[in-house]
């Protein structure tokens, strides 16, 4: 990126930081662009998905398939009136959904999408990528107390307790294959599965498969997705944190929480599916678009879960988290640091 | 135990208690005094073989001349059941002992009979008015209710008298 | 640093809530995310049906039955017009009783199949209420045919039914009834077996049937904790005593005698028995006359009458008092639905927030009939 951003500057003939803000920009930009549309899209994807599994059609109407409805449901938000309950604090009511917003654009900025093509070749990319996690916390929090209203308080006490905790497997099984691959940067991680399929870190050792379905059912918790999504329960707290906000503020959460499902499917692919590579040498697909691809496969897998499963109760989440999840994750990374130990090619 | 042999035991047992035993209805019932209704129902709760381990309803009355709780009993366990009256003047307060200790169903009945017929059920936990608003002025369900016309800010008159 | 307080929260549960079936209020005094007391509050759908019915003549308060229990509004009816031909000493014609227990049995599916798919959504399951409702389809249009409306019937009368069974009825009755076995079937594997239902229903809210029967519950939930005990067979009316069917009564099993799984599994199984008695009720369906009306529906002065039927709910009275005029002098409605809410505090204390949803849930009332 940096020779991007000389070279751009030297086009333009101006000073050098010129060059590399703009690219900060663009970049940016781009990102927004790709999360706003992989929500857009998600969004569609998961009511048409929905309405199948639920024996009915979805959204139809609008556009051919429906795909206008998502365009118009936005166009309906941004019209609609702004309410602040009077009672709630207004701060940290407005901050509230840029928090979770920023915090879920922000992780975007470390995964590469090729060899080339990519915004940040942080050294520490995977551990960014987990900061950014549990930056969310906050957000949700700051949401369910300037609500002003008791179950709002009730549902982001719960997102709370349940995002925290599930960091610890979720962790774990990332550095699982950090173990394995010996590097955090997420650009090297793929490099490293490169080749045949049986390369990518899934299959590379019983640990990182078991570490997968770890990362997978974790990371289904970190997004309060059902069956983990006690904080949002629809039948007990109306919509949990983000039960005062409408409009344009509530579009935000929507947005947060689509970004964050394309974002832990990106996260998977890139970790254990082996990222942007085809799984056949030689194959002239692009590097983005594999890893598209693998990504909205488990996002598909995702919505699937959800429309057919019930919902844990809070204690039961913890107790997954704490009694099963934590202790196979702590397995996996001993039983990966041995491994490699013992074959130390296998990366 | 057929109505008749239920009506004897009662009969026995609390004597002048019993105001009146009325077999040839369709639904045979008995008249109790008042302020024994506690008493009498306990014995037919705890009594082995008449066992009334069920309240299936207990219903405010209003004949006109007086106001009367009717009470119908069911044992699930023997398979007979009894119907009992209470009769209350109308005028004053319409003061009932409760059976709310006997049996749960009758917490929410008896406060139904309450909000509806203005029963003061003696030794009830809770007796508030349930269906109508705490507020509500009248009991409802007495033949002689004069609906209210206006309740807070709304116009409750009749619609004729409203147009005038 | 001021003194950090741990106490208690009251929160209100209604009276609009995704999860309370109808306009229902629940006082929760919660300390963290256990319930230590709760306070059912009614009342907020009170339209004064035994004051109407007052104002009514017989026939006239049989729409207003109806809509009682708006679910079940064939059974509602049905209890209704027993209790008036009870005090009249009239006998109905066979083909109207014939036709009678079959719209019952129907509604009682229909009942159960959106029920047993609303239980799910409170455990968070938004997929099986939409395959109760798409399977309840097919009974409403079965409804529609025969009285023209799909909720809210008004087809018993004082001597048998309003309207004969139409030529097609039998025919799309018996294909649904072919239709509907599998289903259940379907419905059993995606949500009765589920761990994750499991865990949610198993052990919680359980109702022992001494407190049960203390709060004089009935019906499916009185069956979920184990009693044996159903007003079809054993107190039976109308032709019930012809026909065969099985009291599903709550067992051990994936769930605990009295707990929700046990409630919601009762009615799912309710489901086939019903199937079971709408069969031989068609195939005894015998030719004649579907009502004979009496001239005049005036029951004797002074006789009162509490008569009780089996309604999906479960054991729904009417109480009623004629003066020998053309209308009612009281009607009462014992209605299994504020019954059973007055049991809640007997058993919903000292749990979570998520397992109170899911006892409420299973009690299934309906508010209609709770505040008439």
């Amino acid at each position: 990126m940096r020779e991007w951003g000389r070279s751009l500057a030297g086009t333009l003939g101006a000073p050098e930081w010129v060059g590399q803000v703009a690219l900060m920009f663009i970049g940016a930009i781009g990102v927004f662009l790709i999360m706003a549309l992989a929500a857009l899209a998600f969004v569609w994807l998961e009511r048409k998905v929905a309405g199948r599994i639920q024996s009915r059609y979805g959204p139809n109407r609008a556009g051919k398939f429906g795909l206008l409805q998502t365009l118009a449901d936005a166009v309906k938000l941004l019209l609609k009136e702004d309410i602040i309950p009077a009672a709630a604090d207004r701060r940290l009511f407005i901050l509230a959904p840029y928090i979770v917003f920023i915090a879920t654009f922000a992780a975007f900025v470390v995964i590469p999408w090729s060899g080339k093509l990519y915004i940040s070749d942080l050294n520490v990319g995977i551990l960014y990528l987990i900061a950014m996690g549990s930056f969310v916390v906050v957000g949700i929090l700051m949401a369910g107390w300037a609500s002003n209203n008791k179950w709002s308080l009730l549902g982001a006490m719960r997102a709370a307790a349940q995002i925290v905790s599930y960091e610890v497997p979720v962790a774990l099984a990332i550095l699982t294959v950090i173990v394995l691959a010996g590097t955090m940067n997420m650009r090297e991680i793929q490099e490293a599965q490169s080749g045949w399929i049986w390369k990518w870190h899934v299959f590379q050792s019983p640990f990182t498969f078991l570490a997968f379905f770890l990362y997978f059912v974790g990371s289904i918790a970190e997004a309060n997705r059902t069956p983990f999504d006690m904080p949002e329960a629809e039948q007990e707290l109306t919509a949990g944190f983000h039960t005062e906000y409408s409009g344009m503020r509530w579009a935000f959460f929507f947005l947060a929480e689509y970004g964050n499902l394309l974002l832990v499917s990106l996260v998977a692919a890139v970790l254990f599916l082996g990222g942007w590579n085809v799984g056949i040498p030689g194959v002239p697909i692009p590097g983005p678009i594999v890893l598209a691809a693998k990504a909205v496969l488990l996002v598909l897998l995702q919505m699937w879960l959800r429309w057919t499963l019930p919902r844990l109760r809070v204690d039961q989440v913890m107790a997954v988290c704490w009694k099963y999840l934590m202790p196979l994750s702590f397995g996996t990374l001993i039983g990966a640091g041995a491994w490699r130990m013992f074959f130390p090619g296998a990366a | 135990m057929e109505p008749k042999d239920i009506h004897e035991r009662l009969k026995e047992t609390f004597g002048a208690k019993i105001a009146s035993s009325v077999l040839e209805a369709i639904d045979p019932y008995l008249v109790v005094e008042t302020a024994a209704i506690a008493e009498v129902c306990r014995y037919l709760k705890e009594e082995p073989d008449l066992a009334f381990d069920t309240l299936m309803c207990l219903s405010g009355v209003d004949t006109k001349e007086k106001l009367q709780v009717v009470y119908h009993l069911y044992s699930i366990a023997r398979r007979h059941r009894v119907v009992l009256k209470v009769e209350t003047p109308r005028e004053g307060e319409p003061s009932v002992p409760t059976v709310s200790h006997l049996w749960g169903t009758a917490d929410f009945h008896e406060r139904e009979a309450y909000d509806m017929f203005g029963f003061r059920f003696e030794g009830h936990p809770d007796l508030r008015r349930i269906l109508c608003p705490d507020d509500w002025e009248g009991y409802p369900l007495r033949k002689d209710y004069v609906y209210p016309e206006t309740y807070r800010d709304i116009d409750n008159r009749q619609v004729e008298t409203r147009d005038a | 640093m001021p003194d950090v307080r741990t106490e208690e929260m009251v929160l209100n549960m209604g009276p609009q809530h995704p999860s309370t079936h109808g306009v229902f209020r629940a006082e929760l005094v919660t300390d963290g995310e256990i319930v230590t007391a709760v306070r059912p509050h009614v009342g907020y759908l009170h339209r004064c049906f035994e004051k109407h019915a007052e104002n009514l003549s017989y026939t006239g308060v049989i729409p207003f039955t109806d809509r009682l229990d708006y679910l079940a509004s064939m059974n509602q009816n049905f209890g209704f017009v027993l209790a008036v031909e009870k005090m009249l000493g009239l006998e109905v014609p066979e083909r109207a009783d014939y036709i009678r227990v079959i719209m019952a049995e129907l509604n009682r599916m229909a009942s159960h199949l959106m029920m047993v798919g609303h239980m799910g959504t409170d455990a968070g399951a938004i997929t099986p209420i939409l395959y109760g409702f798409r399977d309840r389809e097919y009974i409403l249009d079965l409804f529609e045919e025969v009285s023209g409306a799909r909720l809210l019937y008004n087809y018993y009368r004082v001597g048998g039914v309003i309207a004969d069974l139409t030529p097609k009825f039998v025919e799309k009755t018996r294909k649904f009834l072919d239709y509907i076995g599998p289903m259940i079937d379907d419905f059993d594997q995606l949500l009765s077996y589920n761990k994750i239902f499991l865990g949610r229903t198993v052990g919680v809210g359980i109702l022992p049937p001494e407190v049960a029967i203390n709060y004089a519950v009935t019906g499916p939930n009185l069956r979920g904790s184990g009693v044996n005990w159903d007003l079809r067979r054993d107190e039976p009316y109308s032709i019930y005593p012809k026909l065969s069917f099985d009291v599903i009564v709550g067992k051990e099993g994936p769930g605990v005698v009295g707990d929700s799984w046990n409630r919601y599994w009762v009615r799912v199984q309710e489901i086939r028995e019903s199937a079971k008695i709408v069969r031989q009720a068609l195939d005894g369906l015998p030719e004649g006359e579907f009502i004979r009306a009496p001239k005049n529906v005036r029951p004797p002065k002074g006789a009162d009458l509490y008569h009780r039927t089996e309604t999906p709910r479960g054991e729904l009275g009417y109480y009623i008092i004629s003066d020998g005029t053309p209308t009612p002098f009281r009607v009462k409605v014992r209605s299994p639905g504020f019954v059973h809410i007055s049991a809640i505090p007997a058993f919903c204390t000292n749990i979570m927030v998520a397992d109170l949803v899911m006892s409420m849930g299973t009690l299934d009332f309906v508010m209609g009939e709770v505040d008439r």
